[in-house]
C-alpha cells in the first residue's frame, strides 16, 4: 500500500472505531455484504435481494414500477415489536442486567391484553387502551418479580428469566385453553372496541396491518430516551449498571433501581406483547410455540447499543430483513440469507472487542514510531 | 561478573513506553535498589526479567549469557525467583506443603515425602536465619513469617537473583528491621539481590548501587554509600522535594467524630473490627496507624456505610449515623474519600462531571423538584472544581473518568469528597500509588481542610505518611485501638511497636 491508501485507512479505522454507534453502522455494512456474496455464492443475483429490500422499506417495485404503500405499513408493523422488545433488552442492559427474559415478558403481556380484549369493558376508545394497559401491568409485574430476586436474594438474572419464560409460556396456553369457546390454538374473535384500530395509519398504508402499536412504539422510545438520559432515576440506573459498588457508595438504593429497571424492562415487552396481539390479530391465540421477538430483542438492543435511538434504528432494520423474507422467496433468494445477515451482524458486534485489541495494537505501534521519529 | 545485565530493554504499552531503552546490570553478590515512582517501569522491567512480558526491544544476560527468558518456569531454571508483594500462597497449606508445591518429592510407591522436604526447608530457614517452622499452616502465622515462607520457596527451587517487589509494603517497622537483616544475610550467602521500592531508607539501609527510572528512562546508577537521600528523590522525581510538611499549630474545637464501641464484621465473617473506640474533633487530624488487614477497611466501610454495624456506634456531633442510610449519611456532613478511587470512588464510563456529582445528583441544585437533572449546573458545578483542585482532564468536565490518569482521579475524588464534608472528612489511603506531586498536593489540601475547621480521619499504610500530616496516631492492631499518641510524641518506633499489637511500656515477647 502506498503512503496515501495507508492514510486513508488509518483514518477510516479512527473514524470507524471512534464511537459505538459507528461500530454499528459499520457491522451492518459487513454484514450485508457478506450477505450479497453469499446470494452470489448460490447463483442468484444479489440486485434482486435489494431491489426487495427497496419494496419493502419505501413500497416501489423496481421490476414493475408500480407502488404500494402497504408494504411500508408491513415492515413498520413488523418493526413495533422487535423495537419495543430491544427497548426492554437494552433498559435492563444500561442497569448492568442481562434480561433474557422478554419472550416470558412478552407473552404474559400478549395472555394479559387478550383477557382483557376478550372480557373488559367494551367501551369503545377506551377497551384496547385497558387491554394495553393489562399488558404492560402484566409484562412489568413478570419483570419486577425477576429484579426483586435478584436484588433481595441475588438470584442470577439470567437463570430466572430463562425459568420465567417457560411458567409465562405454560401458563399462557393453560389458561387461553380454559375461556369458552377456546380451541387448541385459538379463542373467540375479540369484540372490535378490544383491537388495536389503525384508523388513519391504516388507510395511508393501503390498508395495510399498520395500527396504533406504532405511537405506542414511539413513545416508548422518547419515554426511554427522557427517562435514561435525563433524570436522577435514569443517572441512578446508568451508575449503578456501570459500577454497582460505586453506585452503592454514593447513595444510590441497588436493589431499588435493580427491581425498577427489571419492571420497566418488562413493561417494554409487555407492550410489545400486547401490541401484537390486539393489532395482528383477531383472536386470542394458544400459543403454540414462542414468537421469539423476546430474542431478537437482543440483537436489536446490542446493535442499537443499548440506547433508545440506536434501538429505534435497529429495530427498524430488523423489522426489514423479517419483512423482506417473503418478497426474496419470490424471486428464489432463500428466505433464510436474512436470517444469516441478522446473525452475521449480531456476531460481528460481538467482535467489538477485537475490533479493540486492534486500536490498541496501532496505538502501540504509534508509541513506537513516535519514539523513533525523535 | 554481572548477575544480570539487561541492555536497551524497551516494553511499549497502548499509549506508553512502559521502559525504554533502558539499561540494568547487577553485579553477583550485591544488593542492588530498582527506584521510582509509581509507574516509572520498575516492575515491568522485572517482569520482562522474570519472563512475565517479552521486551519489543533490548536483550538480556544473565551471568554474561545471552537468554530470551520465554516464562516464569524458565526463569526459574535459570536460578531467577521472585518474592511478590502480593504472597501467593495456600492458606490451609502448611509451609513446608506450600513450598513444595508443584515440586513434590515423592517416595518409591510415589507418595508425597513430606518428611524430606522439611528436613530441606528446616535446613535452609536455618542457614538464612529465617526461623520459619515447617509445619506451621499459613493462616496461623503473621505476614512476616509468610514473606519468609515466600523466600524459602524461591531458595528451595535453588535461586540465586532474588527479586523483591516492594517487600516492605506489608511490614510494620519491626519487621522491615528484621528483613533488612535477611537480606544482608543471603548477600553474605552469595545472592544476588534486586530490591524494588519507592523507599529511600530502605535503600540507604541495604543497598550497594541503585538504579533510578523515571517515566520509563533510565534516569541513572548512583552508588548508594555516596549519594543523599534528597539527591536520589530529585533523581526519582525529577525536581527537588521537600519532605517535611508546613503546618500552623492545630486549633482544635469540640468532638465531631465519636466512635464507641464498635465491632464490625470481616468478609468471612469474623471480627474485624472488634470494640475500637476513638474520637476526632474539630480542626485536628486524627491518623489511623496499621498494618494492611488490622480491621481498616473494615472500620471505613462502616462509617461510610457498605458494611453493617455488628455492634457499637458512630457518632458525628452527638447524632448515631451507625445505622442509617448511605444517602443519609452524606446530608449529614459526612465526606469519604474511599480507599479503592476505581472501584468505590469513580463510575469510570461516567464523564467527570457526572462523577463530581455521584453523591449530590438527587439534591438542588443539579436536581429539579421534578426529578429532571440540571445538566447546566451540573457542568458549572464541575468547572468550579476542576479549578479550585487542579484536575487536569483532557476535555474538562466531559472528560471519561478513565480516560485521566490516577492522580487526576484522585484529586477527583479527593475535591468531591472536600465539598461535600461540611463537619468530619475520612480519607483512607489518599496517596497510594501517586506520584510525588500528586501526593504533594493532597497532603495540602488535607491540612488546609484541617485549619478550615474541619474533623478528619485519615487511614493509611504508610506510616511516614501518618507521622507527616496528623496531630494525634491511633495505632491499630487487630481490630482494636492499641493506643493513641500525639504528634510530638509519635515517632516511627513507638508507633511501630503499637501496630506490632504491643501497649506502651510492653517489650518485644520473642
Amino acid at each position: 500500500m502506498n503512503i496515501v491508501q495507508i492514510k486513508l485507512r488509518d483514518r477510516l479505522l479512527d473514524a470507524v472505531t471512534s464511537s459505538d454507534a459507528l461500530v454499528s453502522v459499520f457491522v451492518v455494512i459487513l454484514g450485508f455484504l457478506v450477505g450479497t456474496a453469499l446470494v452470489a455464492l448460490v447463483g442468484r443475483n444479489p440486485a434482486d435481494m435489494y431491489t426487495a429490500i427497496i419494496q419493502v422499506t419505501t413500497g416501489w417495485n423496481l421490476t414493475r414500477g408500480v407502488w404500494n404503500a402497504r408494504y411500508i405499513g408491513e415492515w413498520l408493523v413488523m418493526s413495533v415489536p422487535l423495537i419495543l422488545c430491544g427497548l426492554s433488552m437494552a433498559f435492563a442492559a444500561r442497569a448492568g442486567l442481562f434480561n433474557i427474559g422478554a419472550e416470558g415478558q412478552y407473552i404474559v403481556g400478549l395472555t394479559a391484553a387478550q383477557f382483557v380484549a376478550l372480557f373488559g369493558p367494551r367501551l369503545p376508545g377506551f377497551h384496547w387502551m385497558l387491554a394495553v394497559a393489562a399488558g404492560l401491568a402484566a409484562g412489568a409485574l413478570w419483570g419486577a418479580i425477576v429484579g426483586f430476586l435478584k436484588a433481595k436474594y441475588g438470584v442470577s438474572e439470567v437463570v430466572a428469566t430463562i425459568m420465567m419464560n417457560y411458567i409465562a409460556f405454560f401458563v399462557s396456553r393453560y389458561l387461553t385453553q380454559l375461556i369458552p369457546g377456546a380451541n387448541t390454538y385459538r379463542t373467540p374473535a375479540f369484540p372490535a372496541s378490544g383491537r388495536l384500530d389503525g384508523g388513519f395509519l391504516q388507510t395511508i398504508t393501503n390498508g395495510s396491518r399498520l395500527n396504533y402499536g406504532l405511537y405506542i412504539a414511539v413513545f416508548s422510545v422518547l419515554f426511554f430516551w427522557v427517562i435514561m438520559e435525563k433524570t436522577r432515576f435514569g443517572y441512578a440506573l446508568r451508575a449503578t449498571g456501570l459500577n454497582k459498588e460505586a453506585a452503592r457508595y454514593g447513595g444510590i438504593n441497588v436493589s431499588g433501581s435493580l427491581t425498577a429497571a427489571m419492571a420497566i424492562s418488562g413493561a417494554f415487552a409487555g407492550l410489545a406483547g400486547a401490541v401484537v396481539a390486539l393489532g395482528s390479530f383477531s383472536y386470542g391465540r394458544v400459543l403454540g410455540g414462542q414468537d421469539g421477538y423476546g430474542f431478537d430483542g437482543i440483537a436489536v438492543a446490542l446493535v442499537g447499543n443499548s440506547t433508545a435511538l440506536g434501538t429505534a434504528i435497529a429495530g427498524l432494520l430488523f423489522g426489514m430483513l423479517k419483512s423482506a423474507q417473503p418478497l426474496m422467496q419470490s424471486r428464489q433468494i432463500p428466505k433464510e440469507i436474512t436470517a444469516i445477515i441478522s446473525g452475521l451482524v449480531v456476531v460481528f458486534i460481538s467482535l467489538r472487542a477485537g475490533v479493540r485489541l486492534l486500536v490498541e495494537w496501532r496505538m502501540k505501534e504509534n508509541a513506537r514510531k513516535g519514539r523513533t521519529d525523535e | 561478573m554481572n548477575a544480570i545485565e539487561m541492555v536497551g530493554i524497551s516494553k511499549y504499552f497502548p499509549g506508553v513506553a512502559a521502559n525504554d531503552r533502558v539499561d540494568f546490570s547487577v553485579s553477583e553478590g550485591e544488593i542492588h535498589a530498582l527506584l521510582g515512582e509509581n509507574g516509572a517501569g520498575k516492575s515491568t522491567l522485572m517482569s520482562i526479567l522474570f519472563g512475565l512480558y517479552d521486551p519489543d526491544e533490548g536483550l538480556i544476560r544473565i551471568r554474561g549469557k545471552e537468554v530470551r527468558i520465554r516464562d516464569p518456569n524458565h526463569a526459574t531454571a535459570l536460578g531467577i525467583g521472585m518474592v511478590h508483594q502480593h504472597f501467593k500462597l495456600v492458606r490451609n497449606f502448611t509451609v513446608t506443603e506450600n513450598i513444595v508445591l508443584g515440586l513434590e518429592p515423592r517416595t518409591k510407591t510415589g507418595n508425597v515425602d513430606l518428611g524430606r522436604a522439611e528436613k530441606r526447608v528446616a535446613e535452609l530457614s536455618e542457614r538464612y536465619g529465617l526461623s520459619v517452622d515447617p509445619r506451621a499452616r499459613i493462616e496461623t502465622i503473621g505476614v512476616g513469617m509468610q514473606q519468609r515462607v515466600e523466600i524459602l520457596k524461591i531458595l528451595y527451587r535453588d535461586a540465586d537473583i532474588l527479586i523483591f517487589d516492594e517487600p516492605t509494603a506489608v511490614l510494620t517497622p519491626q519487621e522491615i528491621d528484621e528483613l533488612m537483616d535477611i537480606l544482608r544475610l543471603l548477600r553474605d550467602e552469595g545472592k544476588t539481590i534486586v530490591l524494588i521500592t519507592h523507599k529511600l531508607k530502605e535503600i540507604k539501609e541495604a543497598a550497594s548501587r541503585c538504579t533510578v527510572l523515571r517515566r520509563g528512562k533510565l534516569v541513572g546508577v548512583v552508588d548508594v554509600s555516596s549519594t543523599g537521600e534528597a539527591e536520589m528523590a530529585e533523581m526519582m522525581v525529577g525536581r527537588s522535594v521537600s519532605f517535611r510538611l508546613e503546618k500552623a499549630p492545630a486549633k482544635i474545637g469540640e468532638v465531631v467524630l465519636k466512635i464507641e464501641d464498635l465491632t464490625v464484621l470481616g468478609s468471612k465473617g469474623q471480627p474485624a473490627v472488634r470494640g475500637l473506640s476513638l474520637e476526632v474533633r474539630a480542626g485536628e487530624v486524627v491518623g489511623v496507624a496499621g498494618v494492611d488487614g488490622n480491621g481498616q477497611s473494615e472500620l471505613v466501610g462502616a462509617i461510610a456505610g457498605l458494611l453493617p454495624v455488628k455492634s457499637g456506634r458512630i457518632l458525628i456531633k452527638g447524632k448515631d449515623i451507625s445505622r442509617i442510610k448511605i444517602r443519609d449519611r452524606i446530608r449529614a456532613g459526612l465526606g469519604l474519600v474511599p480507599e479503592d478511587r476505581q472501584t468505590h470512588g469513580l463510575v469510570l464510563d461516567f464523564r467527570l462531571d457526572e462523577n463530581l456529582v455521584l453523591k449530590s445528583f438527587r439534591d438542588k441544585p443539579y436536581c429539579a423538584p421534578n426529578s429532571f437533572l440540571d445538566f447546566k449546573a451540573i457542568a458549572s458545578h464541575a468547572e468550579y472544581l476542576i479549578e479550585q483542585f487542579d484536575i487536569r482532564a483532557g476535555s474538562g468536565a466531559a472528560t471519561l473518568a478513565k480516560s485521566m490518569s490516577g492522580g487526576n482521579q484522585q484529586k477527583a475524588v479527593i475535591a468531591r469528597e472536600i465539598d461535600l464534608s461540611s463537619e468530619l472528612l475520612v480519607v483512607a489511603q489518599p496517596t497510594r500509588g501517586l506520584d510525588v506531586g500528586a501526593i504533594e498536593y493532597i497532603h495540602k489540601r488535607i491540612i488546609e481542610e484541617r485549619d478550615k475547621g474541619r474533623a478528619v480521619l485519615l487511614v493509611s499504610y504508610e506510616l511516614d505518611e501518618i507521622l507527616n500530616l496528623c496531630d494525634r496516631v491511633a495505632a491499630v492492631s487487630k481490630g482494636i485501638v492499641v493506643g493513641v499518641l500525639d504528634a510530638a510524641e509519635a515517632d516511627e518506633r513507638r508507633v511501630g511497636a503499637m501496630m506490632a499489637g504491643m501497649r506502651e511500656g510492653e517489650h518485644r515477647a520473642d
